[in-house]
């Protein structure tokens, strides 16, 4: 039977399993949203493009499905194009579609006509130009296909005006056949068993888990593992969740902002095992001087993630999840009995690192501090919330003292660094998960970027709560400026801010104010107990800064501690 | 260092954007590419000349291969593959200078390919070392205009598959 491309787009999409999808209609899209509103497709319209694809974006995270946006041509593609580098850089399952002006316009500087194929090429796993109708089915198969299998991405799909309207027959095919891509899901057989014999043979082993632990769904067998062998672990900002945070082997984030113990056992580690991460030089600081003594096995689904910023002694190119079950298959038998006595040692050290320099922070009974609004969010969930954060010194005490348990409730834009990422991304998951709790930490910086998404989430009534740590700076730049310019806050200040708390009214939600540290459990209890979205404005410590730190090119053991 | 990659692609619209991306992107040099349909009008292959050490040829060969339209990429090694370019020079001709044109295109088995009263137009192809010493002895006649092809190259004999 012949169909619309309109009517052919919203089948593939129903075919694909896609329950929700985040857009904002435009003239040439028009046709697929007049057949959406006859779909059982769920359509929640955002307040601008970059936040429908954080939103898909914190969608994909949380449920480990393909996240979906849609939006017109021109300004409303190009206003995609962070959502997707955001994307690219984690290695996040999206498909983007964007309206085209009809083929026979393009190149022509038609009204609202961008190249975004040509724009978004490098910041996209795969995109494509649909220029004829009987090609639409076949190319979201394919999109679907390359977003969440091998190293997950977003796609991008250009469509067409007169391919959205014009018509074809309609069959969805059963499977993507692409000749060039074939991504590589069992690791060698020979790699492993000689990284196995280089685990038995350390001394002072180190785990480094990357994002791709919780992208391949293999938290429980890297946890396995670890508590098996008795291996410590650590884990990249991406990683957080992948290990439980609370497990006595977990050493805490590694990095710029990394814990003192796991900056110091890693580079005192003879051997580290490299899971799903890829050396980011806010992980490994002064690259020379990383983990000088170790020799380095790594597991990546990406074979140009493997030996791109550090020589690596065992690669093996893999599914996370399959190379673990492998590695867990072949560790019985006598030999990988003991291992608490051969790491005592190694576990004392560490030990005697942690002693000696705990993460803390003086509250006192005045001045709100930072980390103590995360910890009392924490606490008010016993952790069981999805978290999602902004960028900046927010992220990084959301890392450092939120301690998450489980994969897939931290999303956070780690590779890109992206403000304005938290809000839309928390909107995302919760949408996905309308009965938890999805709580986004916020810079007073940061939420101005995409404040308007207020009005989603009172629209959509998604109860996100967000929690500012509003300390009237952009102040991850202002710790820079104080450490490394000399106290020169240019441009860092936020003199003018809006009242957030009038602001969340103004929108139809809830705000809360929080001045004195006793007021702060007070008003999460109260965000928490209420049933719609909630701006909670927390005035913390303006100068209080993130520590521990690594400054940029230093090795890890140069961390200023303070 | 220099090295000569194949490149086997989809033959469509974008891929050649892709590639060049690629290397722009990152910071890669491009000596030369060339590009054209094989046998097989559905897939085009790419002479491409690049340089770097062996972790930017290694880092180089996965990025092509990560590309969705990239169908195989042959890093070709020294002495075992064919290459040759294609070069078209005009050059001034004059009475004293057309019997050394003559001659050389003689020794270097080019051809002249148009001729105007001031001109020779010569084609001449082969290897980087010939292309690059026909262009030497062709300066001092005065060059008035180069085109070069790129290099284009192949495995040897029964390598490759053959």
């Amino acid at each position: 039977m012949e169909r619309t491309g309109a009517e052919i787009f919203v089948e593939s999409l129903r075919k694909e399993g896609v329950h929700t999808l985040f857009g904002y209609p435009g003239g040439v899209v028009l046709n697929i949203y007049d057949v959406l509103y006859d779909s059982d497709i769920r359509h929640i319209l955002v307040r601008h493009e970059q936040a429908a694809v954080h939103a898909a974006d914190g969608y994909a995270r949380a449920t480990g499905e393909v996240g979906v946006a849609l939006v017109t041509s021109g300004p409303g593609a190009t206003n995609t194009v962070t959502g997707l580098a955001t994307a690219y850089m984690d290695s996040v399952p999206i498909v983007v579609f964007s309206g085209q002006v009809p083929t026979h316009l393009i190149g022509n500087d038609a009204f609202q006509e961008a190249d975004i194929v040509g724009i978004t090429r490098p910041c996209t796993k795969h995109n494509y130009l649909v220029k004829d109708v009987r090609d639409l089915a076949r190319v979201i198969k394919e999109a679907f296909y390359l977003a969440r299998s091998g190293r997950p991405g977003p796609v991008l799909v250009d469509l067409p005006k007169d391919v959205i309207v014009g018509r074809a027959e309609y069959v969805y095919p059963e499977a993507a056949k692409l000749r060039g891509y074939n991504p590589t899901y069992e690791g060698h057989l020979g790699q492993i068993k000689k990284a196995l014999k280089a685990v038995h043979e350390s001394r002072r082993p180190v785990v480094y888990a990357g994002g791709g632990v919780i992208l391949s769904n293999a938290s429980r067998e890297l946890t396995e593992f670890a508590r098996r062998l008795r291996l410590p672990v650590t884990t990249t900002l991406m990683g957080l969740g992948a290990f439980p945070g609370s497990d006595p082997l977990f050493l805490g984030m590694l990095g710029m902002h990394g814990t003192y113990r796991a900056n110091m056992a890693v580079s005192h580690a003879d051997l580290l095992v490299a899971v799903g991460a890829r050396f980011d030089d806010r992980v490994t600081g002064k690259i020379d001087e990383f983990a000088p003594n170790a020799k380095i096995v790594h597991v990546d689904i990406d074979p140009t993630s493997i030996s791109k910023n550090v020589q690596v002694d065992i690669p093996i190119v893999g599914d996370a999840k399959n190379v673990l079950k492998k590695m867990l298959g072949l560790v019985h038998g006598p030999e990988w009995e003991a291992r608490d006595e051969v790491l005592r040692e190694w576990h004392a050290e560490i030990e005697a690192w942690r002693r000696a320099h705990r993460m803390d922070y003086g509250q006192g009974e005045d001045v709100i501090k930072p980390q103590y609004v995360v910890e009392q969010l924490h606490e008010a969930t016993a952790g069981r919330c999805i978290v999602s954060t902004e960028v900046g010194q927010n992220q990084m005490w959301a890392a450092q003292y939120f301690r998450l348990e489980e994969p897939r409730c931290w999303l956070t834009s780690g590779g890109l660094g992206t403000m304005g990422y938290g809000f839309p991304a928390a909107i995302g998951a919760q949408a996905a998960f309308p009965d938890r709790v999805v709580i986004d930490i916020a810079g007073d910086g940061s939420i101005q970027m995409n404040i308007q998404e207020l009005a989603t989430a009172v629209q959509y009534e998604l109860p996100v709560k967000v929690a500012i740590l509003n300390n009237g700076f952009l102040g991850m730049v202002r710790q820079w400026q104080e450490l490394f310019y000399d106290r020169r806050y240019s441009h860092t200040r936020m003199d003018v801010a809006p009242d957030f708390v009038k602001l969340a009214e103004a929108y139809g939600a809830l705000g809360l104010r929080a001045t004195r540290p006793d007021e702060v459990r007070p008003v999460i209890e109260q965000a928490l107990a209420h049933p719609g979205p909630v701006l909670m404005d927390f005035h913390v410590d303006p100068e209080e800064g993130v520590y521990p730190m690594v400054p940029a090119g230093a090795p890890l053991t140069k961390m200023l501690l303070l | 260092m220099r090295h000569t990659i194949n490149v086997l692609v989809e033959n469509e619209f974008g891929v050649l954007a892709r590639v060049a991306g690629l290397f722009s992107g990152r910071g890669f040099n491009i000596d030369s590419l060339s590009v054209a349909e094989t046998q097989d009008p559905t897939v085009s292959l790419m002479t491409i000349v690049t340089r770097g050490d062996d972790q930017i040829i290694e880092q180089i060969i996965k990025q092509l291969h990560k590309l969705v339209n990239v169908l195989k990429v042959t890093d070709l090694h020294e002495g075992q593959y064919l290459d040759r370019e294609l070069v078209l020079v005009k050059v001034a001709a004059t009475a004293e200078t057309k019997p050394e044109i003559l001659r050389l295109m003689d020794i270097f088995r080019g051809k002249i390919v148009d001729v105007s009263p001031k001109t020779y137009t010569v084609e001449v192809t082969g290897g980087e070392d010939k292309i690059r010493a026909v262009l030497e002895l062709m300066r001092p006649l005065g060059i008035k205009e180069v085109v070069r092809t790129g290099k284009v190259a192949m495995p040897r004999g029964m390598q490759n598959g053959g």
